[in-house]
């Protein structure tokens, strides 16, 4: 009468799809939802889900239904000590108040927000969502590393694991009818001798005839069965080729100014624009390095847990840190086969006469090497001599240099799309 | 399971033997299959005693995440695809986790089998109450009344779903998910209007679905081509036929009108459009009789797991836990508590179905005045009456008792904007029995609570325009989201759509999709009459 059946082992993600439909709808929302979300958030716990809410009235599907208004009659449980005929004041705003009761449910606009969590992995995509590193063109064929198997026809070798059944059985088949071919036909030949024969007259039978094409038949049915019905090479294997995998190789120069002049918030907004880059470049460029460089007086190449943990400090010559990239650039990362970016960040801060060598540095030196550069600088106040060097860069190599000033801690989010921003016209150029 | 024979309908009535031969199916809350299956056999041998029919039963043993699921698709065990689905599952799954809301502990539908679910985290205990509620209250329910029995075919509705899931999956992918996504949010938003109230429907089949569709679809087409003919025919019988108005009668079924002569459609759209409406057409039923199925099953759930206390089938611990929750479901927080959210139709249906049986066992001087034909009489098989033939409106309107009125302390109050203040018309008491049982009903008539919009007439030889018609009920006027589900009726027409709001033949309100400009407002004033 009952089945009862166990169904904890089905998929239990049903809803996948619709979720990822809702999702799809609501981006705009969602976006708008995350921007906000990674402004207020601290260091640590920046790539956790987030719990998003959009305004309900954007969301409901709507239906025909009563408004406020005429006369609405009710029963509502639950009396204290109304009687027949009581008054009782109407409750202001109307619906949804004490008096209104049930209908309330009904009429609801649903002026609540909607409210719903997205995973990690979701977060970080609508974080990520619309941005490349620009320029990405060198592609190399880094040789042993990356892999891609393909098909390439069929083989008579190979590992049993690839057998291609269909091929292996047709080319035993041919090869069957092949041997076989001419014994059948000799044999069909016999067979209807054999039943001509038999078919005659008992006293025109010849006993002698019948033995012989009996004993020619068994011969040759024989001979036929022993052509195997599928032989060593019948067998034929599918040929997978590896193609090597030509690929970018990227690497992103990060370079934060500890200096004495930057206060705690504005090291905290610089890191956690280098944690964003970071984090983007983990997520979407999976074979990108990352080469850290803090420098104050002097430039120095530190690993991920310094560079967003250590304390160090002292005065300002950014122009260290420019000599410092191009060291390594030299040493390390030949300009044939990498993608080189740079991302640097300070409160414009510098020692006097340094800003002019930095432009000079970039401009000689660097850029003409890297294909993005980026610069933001965090302060409130005016600009300084960085600034206004800087600027020149930008006027001499717009398409490779870009320069953003950062406020306060909601200008990161924005501030770091718009620097990575899809560029349409320069990916297809 | 021999000792069940011996035990007559009455054996609830405490016979303190049975105390002592206490013989519990088992003794823990943990639960496993086999159990279950112990527990069913002994829950259907006394649904049997009690003359509960039923479908037979599937029984699926699910996770939370898969509970989840199935609420979001509104218990269908599939579904097609649709954003509106995924923002259900957010909503249950943020509120879920946060642990605003328990998951409840059933879903079943109204197939055949019928398919209910139990949740692998609850306890034996909950596991036979959800058996006792859904597989013999809500399945018995499903079986037995007549709304199910004349508007829903439970052999073929998997089936269907499973042809109307494909369908639009094929639909998807020849014509874009996007297209489709907007013609559902359409039929969506008129899904209320999708249901034939009172011609009875042709069942529907999944296989003559799909061996008619095609068929139907250049049928269809022809029919609407021509209905839109514009070469002009001879001149007498055009004139003939302008001076009837199309439709010559109004129609209530929107859907279904617009499925079979909206112009523009695609014959794939109107086979959309025929998907939402049947299945709309399936849930109506489930929406008219709410307060009686939950009563009903919530009735059988406590008749069921008591009458297996009182033979020893279980243990004290076992009713202590299920009391304990069945008293927080039949909970009515009153009108002015915080978790007051209108008439809990679990409370309402169990007081209701509890009092029938009192007042065919221990009529009062009461109950023989306002039910002289049930007091007294055999409570099993008035209460198997009123569950066959009976919907929520007129089951409150014959039954409600003055008891359960005075139980639930309910009042009636009348909120008329024409009035200062609200006024209470009439509350549990000899006078106002009649009153608020009335206004009761009145409150899950689905045509009081749903404005009643028809189609009016159709402009074939102008513009093509489609006229509404709104007939208000005790002048209560359209609410905010009118214009916006305004539109998706244009969409679906694909031409200029009129809605006309009517008080006593006058029409008092008009929306237009798209907007009408400003100069024609005056030309609506002028038709206006003067005086009121």
């Amino acid at each position: 009468m009952s089945y009862i059946i166990d169904r904890r082992l089905n998929s239990k993600n049903k809803s996948t799809v619709n979720r990822q439909r809702f999702l799809k709808r609501y981006r705009k929302h969602i976006q708008k939802a995350v921007s906000d979300a990674v402004g207020q958030r601290s260091i640590t716990d920046i790539d956790k889900g987030e719990q998003i809410s959009i305004p309900g009235k954007d969301i409901t599907e709507p239906i025909f239904h009563h408004g406020q208004g005429g006369k609405n009659t009710n029963v509502l449980p639950g009396n204290k000590d109304f009687i027949a005929g009581d008054k009782i004041p109407r409750p202001p705003g109307g619906e949804g108040g004490g008096g209104s009761g049930s209908g309330a449910s009904d009429q609801g606009e649903g002026i609540d927000e909607f409210v719903f969590q997205i995973t990690q992995e979701e977060f970080l995509d609508f974080m990520f969502e619309d941005l490349e590193l620009p320029n990405l063109i060198k592609r190399q064929l880094a040789g042993s590393e990356e892999f891609k198997m393909r098909r390439a026809g069929i083989a008579n070798e190979g590992n049993p694991g690839r057998i291609n059944i269909v091929r292996s059985l047709r080319s035993a088949n041919a090869r069957r009818i092949a041997l076989t071919s001419g014994k059948r036909k000799k044999l069909r030949q016999l067979e209807e001798e054999l039943k001509h024969e038999e078919g005659l007259d008992a006293a025109l039978r010849n006993q002698l005839r019948i033995d012989a094409l009996e004993a020619e038949i068994e011969a040759l049915r024989h001979r036929i069965n022993r052509v195997p019905w599928l032989d060593d090479f019948d067998l034929k294997y599918n040929l997978h080729v590896k193609d090597p995998v030509p690929r970018s190789k990227a690497v992103m120069f990060c370079l934060m100014d500890v200096s004495g002049s930057m206060n705690q918030a504005t090291k905290d907004i610089a890191k956690r624009f280098f944690i964003l880059l970071y984090l983007f470049l983990q997520r979407n460029y999976e074979h990108t390095e990352v080469v850290f460089i803090r420098h104050h007086t002097s430039a120095k190449e530190v690993d991920e847990q310094e560079f967003f943990y250590s304390r160090e400090t002292g005065g300002t010559i950014v122009s260290s840190a420019l000599k410092l990239m191009k060291e390594i650039l030299d040493k390390r990362y030949p300009i044939s086969e990498w993608n080189i970016y740079g991302a640097q960040a300070s409160d414009g801060d510098n020692w006097n006469d340094d800003s002019s060598t930095c432009s000079q540095l970039l401009m000689k030196d660097l850029l003409p090497k890297l294909q993005y550069y980026s610069y933001i600088e965090i302060t409130p106040r005016d600009h300084q001599a960085l600034w206004r060097e800087y600027q020149e860069v930008q006027a001499n190599f717009g398409d490779v240099f870009a320069m953003q000033q950062i406020i306060d801690v909601r200008d990161i989010y924005p501030v770091f799309r718009e620097l990575f921003q899809k560029r349409a016209a320069q990916v297809s150029g | 399971m021999s000792e069940q024979e011996n035990g007559s309908n009455d054996s609830l009535d405490q016979n303190p033997e049975n105390h002592l031969r206490r013989n519990p199916i088992s003794e823990t809350s943990e639960w496993s299959f086999d159990l279950i299956e112990e527990y069913d056999r002994a829950i259907a041998g006394i649904a049997a005693e009690y003359k509960l029919d039923t479908y037979p039963n599937q029984i699926e043993v699910i996770s939370s995440e898969q509970m989840m699921d199935a609420y979001a698709s509104v218990g269908m065990p599939l579904g097609y695809h649709h954003w509106s689905y995924g923002k259900q599952f957010l909503n249950i799954e943020h509120s879920y986790n946060r642990g605003q809301m328990g998951l409840a502990y059933e879903i079943v539908i109204n197939s055949n089998p019928c398919i209910a679910y139990l949740m692998e985290e609850n306890t034996m205990t909950m596991q036979a109450l959800v058996i006792a509620h859904a597989c013999y209250g809500h399945n018995s329910f499903f079986k037995g009344n007549y709304l199910f029995r004349t508007w829903t075919d439970a052999d073929s509705i998997i089936d269907y779903l499973v042809f109307a899931k494909n369908y639009i999956a094929k639909c998807e992918s020849r014509h874009g998910i996007e297209e489709v996504e907007a013609l559902l949010d359409s039929c969506h938003a008129l899904m209320n209007y999708g249901v034939d109230r009172y011609k009875r429907p042709y069942p529907i089949s999944a296989e003559e679905e799909r061996l008619r569709q095609e068929e139907r679809e250049q049928h269809l087409q022809r029919q609407v081509n021509d209905l839109w003919r514009t070469i002009p025919g001879q001149q007498g019988s055009t004139k003939l036929k302008e001076n009837l108005r199309f439709p010559e009668e109004p129609q209530e079924n929107l859907l279904y009108f617009i499925e079979k002569n909206a112009p523009l459609l695609e014959p794939w759209q109107r086979e959309i459009v025929r998907i939402v409406r049947k299945i709309a057409q399936y849930f109506y039923p489930q929406r008219q009789t709410q307060v009686m199925n939950e009563g009903w099953a919530t009735f059988w759930h406590y008749t069921l797991l008591n009458t297996m206390y009182d033979r020893g089938f279980v243990t004290e611990g076992f009713i202590f836990e299920f009391l304990q929750s069945h008293t927080s479901v039949v909970y009515q927080p009153p009108f002015d508590s915080p978790y007051f959210s209108g008439i809990n139709p679990y409370a309402l249906g169990f007081s209701m179905m509890t009092d029938i049986r009192r007042i065919c066992e221990h009529p009062t001087e009461e109950d023989r005045h306002w039910f002289p034909d049930i007091a007294g009489s055999d409570w099993l098989e008035t209460l198997h009456f009123a569950m066959r033939n009976f919907k929520d409106e007129s089951f409150i309107l014959q039954y409600l008792s003055p008891k359960v009125m005075r139980d639930l302390k309910l009042f009636c109050i009348v909120d008329d904007d024409r009035q200062r203040e609200i006024n209470v018309e009439a509350i549990h008491d000899e006078s106002g029995y009649q009153r608020v049982r009335e206004s009761l009903a009145g409150q899950y008539n689905l045509g009081n609570r749903e404005p009643n919009i028809q189609v009016y007439k159709v402009d074939i030889r102008g513009d093509r325009s489609l006229t509404l018609q709104h007939i208000q009920h005790n002048r209560k006027p359209l609410g905010k989201s009118t214009e916006e589900v305004l539109k998706h009726v244009h969409r679906l027409w694909g031409f200029d759509v009129h809605l006309q709001s009517l008080q006593n033949d006058e029409i008092t309100a008009t929306f237009h999709c798209p907007p009408k400009p400003e100069s024609n407002m005056d030309d609506l004033e002028m038709s206006l009459p003067v005086i009121n």
